[in-house]
């Protein structure tokens, strides 16, 4: 182990990060402007859902339903219709998202020990806005329901009383899910760029060649150009963390030690990728436009904003192979659920797998001589 | 097989890349602490045969040793042994003058206490004294070269590689880079160097000329001029290169 040469080829580094007119400032100002800027804009919380019903019970209870409908907060009643047609109107129109019918003879089939059925139906056209509405609506019809029942002394049918309980995030706010994995995003193009361009770029100045008739070993070299990116990566989370918890209040329920862990390995797979795809390029271009390919793919499969349970059987399985995917898998734990290693041990012997694989890729393919 | 007279020998080299043929069945020999001009018109296979002399690059075939060892099997310990000095500036423009001199010195294995003294004494035969913390890059280029002829001769190697060291410099700053050349050979290191000046190929001790990929002449620049019956060495390369096809 060259450890002399290691020490001044980091030495070397450091000094040209430094006084890179761009460098340290990207370090602290893309997690700010990451962390501050997207959760504010990439919310997907569902506000203002609009109800039309369609009452053909017109009982005490169906009118109930309806105001206490009217009264929670993310839903509206917009329209009160006499038919379903009329309702589906409001639908197209566009003041209303969900349609909630209420059958004739509700009420005394309810009271007469049947189990009656409401009827919600959803504009799938807004997916999201639909379903979550649905989902607003049913737990608003439940809990009159419930209460209703109480007040009666009777009891509620067996499929009546199914509820959804939303866990470890009970608000359901989009934020909280949201946060630890931008600091994912961040880590991905900060810690997998960087590496790329800087080697790519001692290619371009011939610096590199200056190294390679040196004897500066293959892998001290690559060490090099690795190790200042876990400080980086680091940094970053550390950064990350901070916005979180002073401007959303949002703190880990676990130990920082489990994130800063799946941190260092996640880094070292990015870094490591980064490496191996510069030393396959002979151009900036070229390493920019092989790194922005994974970056997509990362991006868009790695679970960060489409579930990956929501993907076809073929995808999940592809995701396996998609090292960004455990990290989230560890952040979204560790945050949200005080995850420990003993419950993510896959996740991490899988990054630590991949960080090995990829930091080896970067050693081999680097070549001293052609 | 490491021989006292010649610290480069290599025979048969070659060095293909798809159907072209860079450099073709190069056999050469230089002796110790000898100025050896490589010279050759532009894409004569000058700069793919120094790579290959120092490791940058893989032969094709062909075998030799450079500072004593392989050519093929042990780059590596050639480069321990060597300097270079590559046709564009290649130190760290960021850096300063004595941060490039600290970083090359370290990773030759000078111990650090040399390296202070020696850099020392380098900033101040180059007279950089005054621009010694300053970046390279905002240097003029003459002290460019200069400097990294310096960098690359600091830790004493057997045999230092210069490709084309005085390209587009003026002839004052020529003139002085060709005396730290004779410095450094009288201090027992050998000159392997790559020039498109014909009057410098009269300063080197032997000369080669290379016409597409082949070495076509070989002697002293007195015995080449003899040998083609010409006055200056200017002459000898219009005669040697007159049919070359490369260039």
């Amino acid at each position: 182990m060259q450890t002399r040469i290691l020490r001044i080829l980091l030495k070397k580094e450091l000094t040209l990060m430094l006084r890179n007119p761009l460098i340290p400032r990207l370090i602290v100002a893309m997690p700010l402007l990451v962390m501050l800027v997207i959760p504010l804009v990439a919310d997907l919380d569902v506000k203002d859902v609009g109800v039309a019903v369609v009452d053909r019970d017109h009982s005490l209870l169906s009118r109930r339903l309806v105001a206490d409908m009217d009264a929670s907060a993310s839903l509206t009643v917009t329209a009160v219709c006499d038919t379903y047609d009329e309702a589906l109107r409001h639908i197209e129109r566009g003041d209303a998202d969900v349609v909630l019918t209420i059958p004739s003879g509700y009420f005394r089939d309810l009271s007469g020990g049947k189990s009656p059925h409401l009827d919600l139906s959803a504009n799938g056209v807004n997916a999201t806005k639909g379903i979550l509405g649905a989902q607003y609506a049913s737990r608003s019809l439940l809990q009159t329901l419930t209460r209703w029942s109480a007040e009666e002394g009777t009891a509620l049918p067996e499929a009546a009383t199914a509820s959804v309980l939303n866990r470890y995030n009970p608000t359901l706010n989009f934020r909280n899910y949201m946060i630890p994995a931008l600091m994912v995003v961040l880590l991905i193009l900060i810690c997998g760029f960087l590496p790329a361009l800087n080697l790519v770029s001692e290619k371009e100045s011939g610096t590199i060649e200056a190294m390679n008739v040196t004897p500066v070993g293959r892998f001290t070299f690559v060490l090099s150009k690795l190790i200042p990116f876990w400080a980086i990566g680091l940094l970053v989370v550390t950064v990350g963390m901070l916005v979180g918890w002073l401007v959303y209040g949002l703190v880990p329920a676990g130990h920082i030690a489990y994130i800063y862990l799946a941190a260092i390995l996640f880094t070292l797979v990015m870094s490591g990728l980064g490496v191996s795809i510069a030393n396959r390029s002979s151009t900036l271009l070229q390493s920019i436009f092989v790194m922005f390919a994974f970056i997509v793919i990362f991006q868009l499969m790695g679970g960060l904003f489409t579930p990956i349970a929501s993907m076809p059987r073929w995808a999940q399985v592809l995701t396996y192979a998609i090292p960004p995917r455990y990290f989230i898998e560890i952040m979204r734990a560790v945050y949200l659920k005080g995850a420990g290693i003993a419950d993510l041990w896959q996740q991490y012997a899988a990054l630590a797998a991949f960080a090995l694989l990829f930091c080896l890729v970067a050693a081999k393919t680097y070549r001293k001589r052609e | 097989m490491k021989t006292s007279e010649n610290v480069i020998s290599v025979r048969h080299l070659t060095k293909r890349f798809g159907d072209f043929t860079a450099v073709d069945d190069l056999s050469l020999d230089v002796r110790k602490g000898e100025i050896f001009g490589f010279l050759g018109a532009n894409g004569a296979g000058k700069t793919t045969a120094m790579r290959m002399l120092c490791g940058l690059s893989r032969p094709t075939s062909g075998s030799g040793t450079v500072a004593g060892f392989d050519i093929v099997r042990q780059p590596e310990d050639i480069k321990r042994h060597i300097g270079y000095m590559s046709q564009k500036f290649s130190l760290y423009g960021q850096l300063t003058v004595r941060e490039n001199l600290t970083l090359f010195a370290t990773i030759y294995g000078m111990p650090a206490s040399d390296i202070r003294r020696k850099a020392d004494e380098a900033c101040r035969a180059l007279g950089m004294d005054g621009v010694r913390d300053r970046p390279v890059r905002d240097l003029p280029l003459g002290w460019k070269q200069r400097l990294a002829f310096t960098a690359a001769t600091l830790h004493t190697p057997d045999i230092v590689f210069l490709d084309e060291p005085t390209g587009g410099v003026d002839p004052a700053t020529r003139r002085k880079f060709w005396e730290m050349i004779y410095r450094a050979s009288s201090e027992g290191m050998t000159l392997f160097v790559t020039t498109h000046y014909l009057d410098e190929a009269e300063y080197c001790h032997r000369v080669s000329i290379m016409v597409d990929g082949r070495i076509r002449a070989l002697d002293s620049p007195a015995g080449l001029k003899q040998q083609f019956r010409a006055a200056t060495m200017d002459e000898v390369f219009r005669i040697v290169a007159q049919d070359a096809r490369r260039t």
